[in-house]
């Protein structure tokens, strides 16, 4: 009965109901796409370097994971190859980054080819002129771009030759001597992908080649990654959290401003119900179903939203993966009862509270 | 003399010298200054005064919707003096039943479902049974019971209130102004009902009005009250 009670008071202003349950959704889809976007862009970057399938990565000394410039010698991986018998196989490629979060990377295409287990051409061919250029599937999608397109990089007009599956090291690819002749990295490698014979002997392959390189970081691709994503989530927890703070500080408001609209509104009600004997517990009870009837219908309408994000996301912006993990659609309708328990708790109170006389002579 | 013996003959309700006074603005308002009555089950009681007389003050302190400042007020021999918020709660619940001038049915709820939550706060279960078959009959609104208050009219609206009213079986019906907002034809319906109530079921009745003809119409006996005392 009580439940009904409930009910029939949202369904009897169903406006209000209706922007209360909105702006419970509003909460949980903000979280879960700010979360999902972060969390979508770190993965990844991440399947990519994975694709490579290179087991070690020999870098700069360099604090975070992100990096542009070259200061290794290209004559590394000949040597690495002449004095680790256990290394398969070892090749370099230069990054740049142009400012867009898209780096663009000048790698021998055999040689990517060769450690990566081959890479799907869905159009066209690799590069085999200085200004061509191979770019992934997604940000040929974003850009709009086909095989003989013209896009600039680095202030250089590029042809597209071919398009290739995504996952593999990079979105943009262009010829390796390309790029060192136009940064001015001639001889020059940015990093150095190493690809062991046997996985096994990943960590002492490592500690000897820390022993020849003191002066470059050489880490296995694992470790890599998972610094990377400290780094990463370092950088965006702090941004991601303000939105989620902000989020819950909407649904804790609305939901308060409705109850408490909703109670004052039916004080004459409370009244009633007070005269029939009905408990401070019991009025609460109304109170904070009506409030989790709206937060369930919210968080469900939440999910929803945020799928039809996710898929607009993909539509509009390819380049920006969207993730909904499950633990976050989890923590998202938890802050989202959170916060509108707190917001209801007033209201609750003061309608528990109410003097049945008073409440009885309200008009 | 045994127990239930002396409570067989002790008065359902008893007040010595209440007095309730309101404090408004930093000013001591007195609303009731020193009422005596006494109540016996099964009595129909009506007390008749002018607006401004006190009554509605007596009919929340008996009805335990707020205390009283001094004085005895006590419903089969517990005293609502002593009571806490929560004990007086208890009373609303399980010995007082309430009827409005304003007929005050929950308006999202149907005639059904008001009956129904008097049922569910009490904790009893859904209303069934010969007693409430019995009582809907008197009230000649069992097939008005699937409307919501707004498609009733106020007589209607009335006898769902009082239907609500009794439903718990209550040992006292309290009634203030019952029939205040009704037409007379309508009015004489309440007035019949709950004269009806009391006469072939045994309901306490205690009915605030200002209506002479009202109260001689069904009272047992009429006390009159003017500036906070019984006359």
């Amino acid at each position: 009965m009580i439940n009904r009670l409930a009910l029939r008071n949202l369904f009897h202003r169903p406006v209000r109901t209706g922007l209360t349950v909105l702006a419970v959704a509003v909460e949980v889809a903000m979280i879960l796409m700010m979360v999902g976007v972060s969390e979508g862009l770190l993965r990844e970057s991440q399947r990519r370097t994975r694709g490579v399938g290179a087991d070690i990565l020999i870098r700069p000394q360099i604090g975070g994971a992100s990096i542009t410039g070259a200061d290794i010698s290209e004559k590394l991986p000949e040597v690495l190859m002449e004095r680790f018998p256990e290394i398969d196989s070892a090749m370099g490629s230069t990054v740049f980054m142009p400012g867009d979060l898209q780096t663009i990377t000048g790698i021998d295409w055999p040689a990517l080819e060769d450690m990566s287990g081959g890479v799907v051409i869905f159009e066209g061919r690799p590069y085999d002129s200085a200004y061509e250029c191979v770019i992934d599937e997604v940000y040929a999608r974003q850009k709009q771009l086909g095989v003989g397109g013209k896009t600039t990089l680095m202030n250089h007009e590029f042809e597209v030759s071919g398009i290739v599956e995504t996952g593999k090291m990079s979105r943009i690819f262009i010829p390796l001597e390309t790029m060192r002749e136009l940064q001015g990295w001639q001889g020059k490698f940015s990093q150095i992908y190493v690809k062991l014979a046997d996985t096994e002997q990943i960590r002492g392959t490592i500690d000897r080649l820390r022993e020849l390189l003191p002066n470059l970081s050489v880490v296995s691709v694992e470790d890599f990654l998972a610094l990377a994503a400290t780094n990463v989530r370092q950088m965006s927890d702090q941004f991601v959290n303000v939105i989620i703070s902000i989020a819950v500080v909407i649904g804790f408001i609305v939901v308060l401003l409705a109850m408490y609209t909703a109670i004052l509104e039916r004080t004459r009600e409370i009244g009633i119900l007070k005269a029939l004997g009905a408990s401070k517990a019991y009025i609460v009870g109304v109170v904070m179903r009506e409030t989790a009837a709206v937060c369930l219908l919210g968080v469900l309408l939440g999910y929803g939203l945020s799928f039809l994000g996710r898929e607009a996301v993909a539509a509009r912006f390819p380049l920006v993966p969207v993730i909904l993990l499950p633990e976050w659609m989890a923590w998202a309708a938890f802050l989202a009862v959170v916060g509108s328990a707190v917001g209801a708790l007033y209201p609750a109170w003061k309608a528990a509270a109410a003097d049945p006389v008073e409440a009885l002579a309200y008009e | 003399m045994n127990s239930g013996a002396a409570a067989a003959q002790r008065p359902l309700i008893e007040i010595e010298n209440l007095k309730k006074v309101y404090r408004m603005g930093g000013v001591d308002v007195p609303a009731l200054r020193g009422i005596g009555m006494q109540a016996a089950a099964g009595e129909f009681l009506a007390v008749l005064g002018p607006s401004g007389s006190g009554k509605s003050t007596l009919f929340h302190i008996i009805g335990g919707l707020t205390p009283p400042t001094s004085g005895k007020v006590a419903i089969d021999g517990r005293s609502l003096g002593l009571m806490s918020d929560a004990e007086r709660t208890e009373l609303r619940k399980t010995t007082v039943g309430f009827v409005f001038q304003k007929f005050n049915l929950l308006p999202t709820l149907s005639a059904a479902e008001n009956i129904e939550i008097a049922r569910h706060i009490a904790g009893n279960p859904a209303a069934s049974g010969e007693r409430l078959k019995e009582v809907l009959d008197i009230l000649g609104v069992a097939h008005r019971l699937q409307h919501k208050p707004y498609a009733l009219s106020g007589g209607e609206q009335q006898r769902i209130a009082i239907a609500r009213a009794i439903v718990n079986e209550p040992r006292i019906l309290l009634a203030d102004e019952p029939t205040g907002n009704l037409d007379s034809q309508n009015s004489l319906a309440v007035l019949d009902t709950l004269k009806n109530l009391n006469r072939t079921l045994g309901q306490t009745v205690l009915m605030i009005t200002h209506n002479a003809e009202a109260a001689e119409y069904c009272a047992d006996r009429i006390l009159q009250m003017r500036d906070g005392r019984i006359v």
